[in-house]
C-alpha cells in the first residue's frame, strides 16, 4: 500500500518525468524498503499466516507440531442425529463469539464516535494562537504515551470502590451519595473502559487532526471574515470539509486500534460474557483453555472481521492516503 | 527441530553438568500475595548458602487464572529461563507433560504429606508436583464487634447474614460510614469458583461435576444456595465485591471496615501484623452451612505446590529447590511466619507452631473435610468448566437472569463442553 501509494504520488505530481529515471527511483526505493519488507514478513507475515493454518487443524497448546488438518471443523461442522436432526457447531454459530464481536464492534463505535468529537474539539483550541501553546500541546499528549496497561492499573486503583480516588472526590463535591462500584457490575465497568479509552486516546485523535487543520491555507478564513460568515457556518463549510481527510484516516487509525481492544477490557472489567471482546475471548481459548486451533480461527476472524471494515471503510468513506481528496 | 534442540540441551546440560552441579542459576516463579515473596526470598537465601546455587524469583500476578495462562504459554515454547514453577493444586492433569517427574526424587519424603494432596499431584503414576502447602479458607469474624453486639459466631449462612445485616447498621448509625458485613472473593475468576462451590456444597448441591464425570450442578439446593448468595449482594456486602479478589477482600477487612470475610490462611497473620487495624480483635471459624438435606459447613480445597519444568537447563538443582521449598523445614517456617497450613501430618502436632499459630492444629479437620474441585474429573477441560461456572455465577450475583436459568443453562453448556467424556 505504502509503496502504491508513493509511486502513484510520484507519477501524479510528475506525468512527464524520464521513463528511466523514474525505473531506477522506484528500483532505489524498493532497496531501501526491503529490510522493513523482511522484517515485516518475519514479526507479521509468517505469524499471521501460521495462525490462519492453524486453524485448520486440530492443534493444542501442548502439541503444537502435531496437529492434524481437519479442514473448516473449526469454523462449522455438523453432525445428523439418530433422530435425523442435524446439529451445528463451531465458530460460525457459537453464540459466545458473535456476542463478543458485538461488544467489541459496540465498543469500538462508541468510543471512536466520542474521541473524534472530543479530539476535533481539542484540536481546534490547540489550532488557536495563544500564549503556551506549545507546553500545551506538549502536555496533552501524556496519556497517549502511558502504555495502555499502566494506565489501566492506574484507573482501575482510582476507579476502586472502597479505596478509589475518584469516590472519595465525588463524596467530598457530593456529586453522589455512597461509594459506587465502577468495575463491578458489567454495565458500570464498560462506561469505566471507555472512559479510560477517550482519556488516553482522545490526545491522539486531536494531534491527527490538528496537523490536518494546519493544512487549511490562512487566506480562507480570511475571506470568510470578510463576507462576515457566522463562525459556526465557517466551521462546517470551510473548517469540516477541508480537514476532513485527515479526520478519516485518524479515524480509520483509531478503528482498527478499537477493534482489537484487549488490555483495558483485561484490567478493568469482570471477566464477564457481556464486557469480552474478540481479543479476549480468542486470548482465552488460545491460552487458558485447552482449545488453541479454536482460538486461532477467532483470531483468524478477527483479522477477516477488521479487514471487511477497512475496506469498506475506505471505498465508502472514499477515504485517500495521500492527503488528497476523491 | 524439537527434538534437535531438546537433544542439544540435553548433551548441554550434560557437558555443563560438572559446572552445573558446583553453582548454577536457577529461577523460580511467584504470585505469592502479601509479604509472600519476602518470605520465599529468606528462604531461597538459605537454599543458596547451603547449596550455592543462585535462585532468582520472578513475580507474578496474584490471580492464579492470570499465572496459569502466562506458565501454559511458556512451558508450550519449551522456555528453559523457568526452572522451578509454584502450581496451583488443580493444574497438575493440565500440565503434566510438561513437568518432571519427582517420584523418584522424593521418594523417602512423599510419605510424611497427607496421601490426598500427593495423590492429587499424581497423574497416570507420574509425581508432577510436590506440595508446598495447602489451603483452606475459614470464616474470619471481628470478636470485638460480635461481643458488642452479643453475637455468637453464626453456624449457617443465613445467621451470617442477620448477624452482618445487624452490626453493620449498628455501626453505620455509630458514624463508620464503610462498614460492610461480609466480604468474599465476588470477581470473575478462579477464586469464585472456590467461593460458590463452598456454597453449593454447603446446601448439599454437590460439586458441580462429581468424581465419575457426571454434571449435578442443576439441583434445587444449588440455586438456593445461589439465591442466597444473591441476596447479600448490596445489603450485607458491597457492590463492589463482583470484582474483588482475595487481595480487595483483605483491604476492605484489614482497615476494619468488615465484619466477616471469607479468606485462605494467609489473611490470618497479615491480620494480625503491626500495621492492622483489626489486629487482636479478630478470630477465625469453619464456613456456615446451608439449609436443608446434606447441608454442612464446605471448605475449597487449595494449596500451592512446586513443580519442575522439563525444559530446566539444570534439572537436578531445580529439583534440589523443589524438595527443599516443600521440605519439612519450610514447611515448618511457612506456617510460623505466614500461617500457611502444612502438608507434612507431623506438624500439626508440633509445639512450636501451635504456640505461633494456633489456628494451625485446629484447620487439620477442616482440610480434611474440604471439597476438590472438580479438575480430576474434568482433566484437561477444567479451566473451561471452571469459567462457564464463575460466569454463570457472575451473572446470577449481578442480577443478570435468576440463579435456576443460569444453572439450566450452565447445565447445557457443560453438557455439550464434554460430549461423550471429559
Amino acid at each position: 500500500m505504502t509503496v502504491e501509494a508513493t509511486a502513484g504520488a510520484v507519477s501524479r505530481t510528475q506525468p512527464k518525468i524520464a521513463n528511466e529515471l523514474l525505473k531506477s527511483r522506484v528500483g532505489a526505493a524498493m532497496w531501501f524498503l526491503l529490510p522493513m519488507l523482511i522484517a515485516l514478513a518475519i514479526v507479521a507475515g509468517w505469524p499471521l499466516l501460521r495462525t490462519i493454518y492453524f486453524s485448520f487443524t486440530n492443534t493444542s497448546l501442548s502439541s503444537l507440531y502435531t496437529g492434524e488438518w481437519i479442514g473448516f471443523k473449526n469454523y462449522l461442522n455438523w453432525t445428523t442425529l439418530k433422530s435425523g436432526r442435524t446439529v451445528f457447531s463451531g465458530l460460525l454459530v457459537d453464540p459466545a463469539w458473535w456476542n463478543a464481536v458485538w461488544n467489541t464492534v459496540r465498543f469500538a463505535v462508541v468510543s471512536v464516535s466520542l474521541e473524534t468529537v472530543i479530539g476535533m474539539i481539542v484540536a481546534l483550541v490547540l489550532n488557536a494562537e495563544f500564549k503556551g501553546r506549545g507546553i500545551v500541546r506538549a502536555a496533552i499528549l501524556i496519556p497517549w504515551a502511558i502504555p495502555t496497561i499502566v494506565s489501566a492499573k492506574m484507573w482501575s486503583w482510582m476507579l476502586n470502590d472502597q479505596f478509589g480516588i475518584l469516590n472519595d472526590l465525588f463524596l467530598r463535591l457530593g456529586l453522589i451519595s455512597h461509594k459506587v462500584a465502577w468495575t463491578a457490575s458489567a454495565d458500570t465497568a464498560m462506561t469505566a473502559v471507555l472512559i479510560v479509552d477517550i482519556w488516553k486516546t482522545t490526545p491522539f485523535m486531536a494531534l491527527l487532526i490538528l496537523a490536518g487543520l494546519q493544512m487549511v491555507p490562512k487566506d480562507v478564513y480570511e475571506a470568510a471574515k470578510i463576507d462576515g460568515v457566522h463562525p459556526v457556518k465557517v466551521f462546517f463549510k470551510v473548517t469540516l470539509p477541508l480537514v476532513r481527510p485527515a479526520v478519516m484516516v485518524a479515524v480509520i487509525f483509531r478503528l482498527l486500534d478499537a477493534m482489537r481492544i484487549f488490555d483495558l477490557i483485561y484490567v478493568l472489567t469482570p471477566n464477564s460474557a457481556s464486557t469480552k471482546t474478540m481479543s479476549v475471548i480468542s486470548r482465552e481459548n488460545l491460552f487458558d483453555f485447552d482449545k488453541f486451533a479454536y482460538g486461532s480461527a477467532q483470531s483468524t476472524l478477527l483479522f477477516l472481521i477488521i479487514a471487511v471494515m477497512t475496506a469498506l471503510y475506505i471505498w465508502l468513506g472514499k477515504v485517500r492516503f495521500d492527503g488528497g481528496d476523491r | 527441530m524439537k527434538m534437535k534442540s531438546l537433544i542439544a540441551a540435553l548433551l548441554a546440560s550434560a557437558t555443563l553438568g560438572v559446572v552445573a552441579a558446583q553453582a548454577a542459576d536457577l529461577a523460580v516463579v511467584s504470585g505469592d500475595t502479601g509479604n509472600g515473596l519476602e518470605f520465599l526470598r529468606s528462604q531461597l537465601d538459605r537454599f543458596e548458602q547451603e547449596t550455592g546455587n543462585k535462585v532468582t524469583i520472578v513475580p507474578m500476578p496474584s490471580s492464579t487464572t492470570d499465572q496459569f495462562g502466562q506458565y501454559k504459554l511458556w512451558l508450550a515454547a519449551g522456555n528453559a529461563d523457568i526452572d522451578v514453577y509454584q502450581t496451583d493444586v488443580i493444574w497438575a492433569p493440565q500440565l503434566a507433560d510438561q513437568f518432571l517427574d519427582l517420584a523418584d526424587a522424593a521418594k523417602d519424603v512423599v510419605g510424611e504429606h497427607f496421601p490426598s494432596i500427593i495423590e492429587s499431584q499424581t497423574v497416570n503414576g507420574k509425581l508432577v508436583a510436590l506440595p508446598a502447602f495447602t489451603d483452606a479458607p475459614a470464616l474470619y469474624y471481628r470478636k470485638d464487634l460480635l461481643d458488642k453486639y452479643g453475637k455468637s459466631v453464626p453456624k449457617t449462612w443465613s445467621e451470617l447474614a442477620a448477624t452482618a445485616k445487624e452490626v453493620q447498621d449498628g455501626e453505620r448509625a455509630a458514624g463508620n460510614a464503610d462498614m460492610q458485613g461480609f466480604v468474599f472473593q465476588g470477581n470473575a475468576y478462579e477464586g469464585l469458583t472456590c467461593d460458590a462451590l463452598e456454597w453449593v456444597k454447603s446446601y448439599g448441591g454437590g460439586q458441580i461435576i462429581e468424581a465419575d464425570g457426571s454434571i449435578s450442578i442443576n439441583n434445587p439446593q444449588a440455586v438456593a444456595a445461589l439465591e442466597q448468595a444473591k441476596s447479600w449482594i448490596g445489603t450485607i456486602a458491597p457492590q463492589g465485591v463482583l470484582s474483588y479478589q482475595e487481595e480487595e477482600s483483605r483491604g476492605v477487612w484489614q482497615l476494619g471496615n468488615a465484619v466477616f470475610m471469607r479468606n485462605w490462611p494467609y489473611a490470618y497473620q497479615l491480620g494480625n501484623g503491626d500495621d492492622s487495624a483489626v489486629k487482636g480483635k479478630f478470630d477465625v471459624a469453619p464456613l456456615p452451612a446451608g439449609e436443608g438435606e446434606g447441608a454442612r459447613s464446605a471448605a475449597t480445597l487449595g494449596g500451592w505446590n512446586v513443580a519442575v519444568s522439563k525444559y530446566s537447563k539444570n534439572p537436578d538443582e531445580a529439583i534440589k529447590l523443589a524438595l527443599f521449598l516443600s521440605s519439612k523445614d519450610v514447611q515448618k517456617e511457612r506456617a510460623i511466619k505466614q500461617s500457611n497450613l502444612p502438608t507434612i501430618v507431623a506438624l500439626y502436632d508440633d509445639a512450636d507452631i501451635a504456640e505461633s499459630q494456633p489456628i494451625i492444629p485446629n484447620w487439620k479437620e477442616v482440610f480434611q473435610n474440604a471439597v476438590p474441585r472438580p479438575s480430576a474429573p474434568a482433566k484437561v477441560k477444567y479451566n473451561e468448566v471452571s469459567s462457564l461456572f464463575w460466569s454463570a455465577v457472575h451473572e446470577t450475583l449481578s442480577g443478570k437472569g435468576t440463579a435456576a436459568e443460569n444453572l439450566e443453562l450452565l447445565e447445557a453448556k457443560l453438557t455439550e463442553l464434554k460430549g461423550d467424556a471429559w
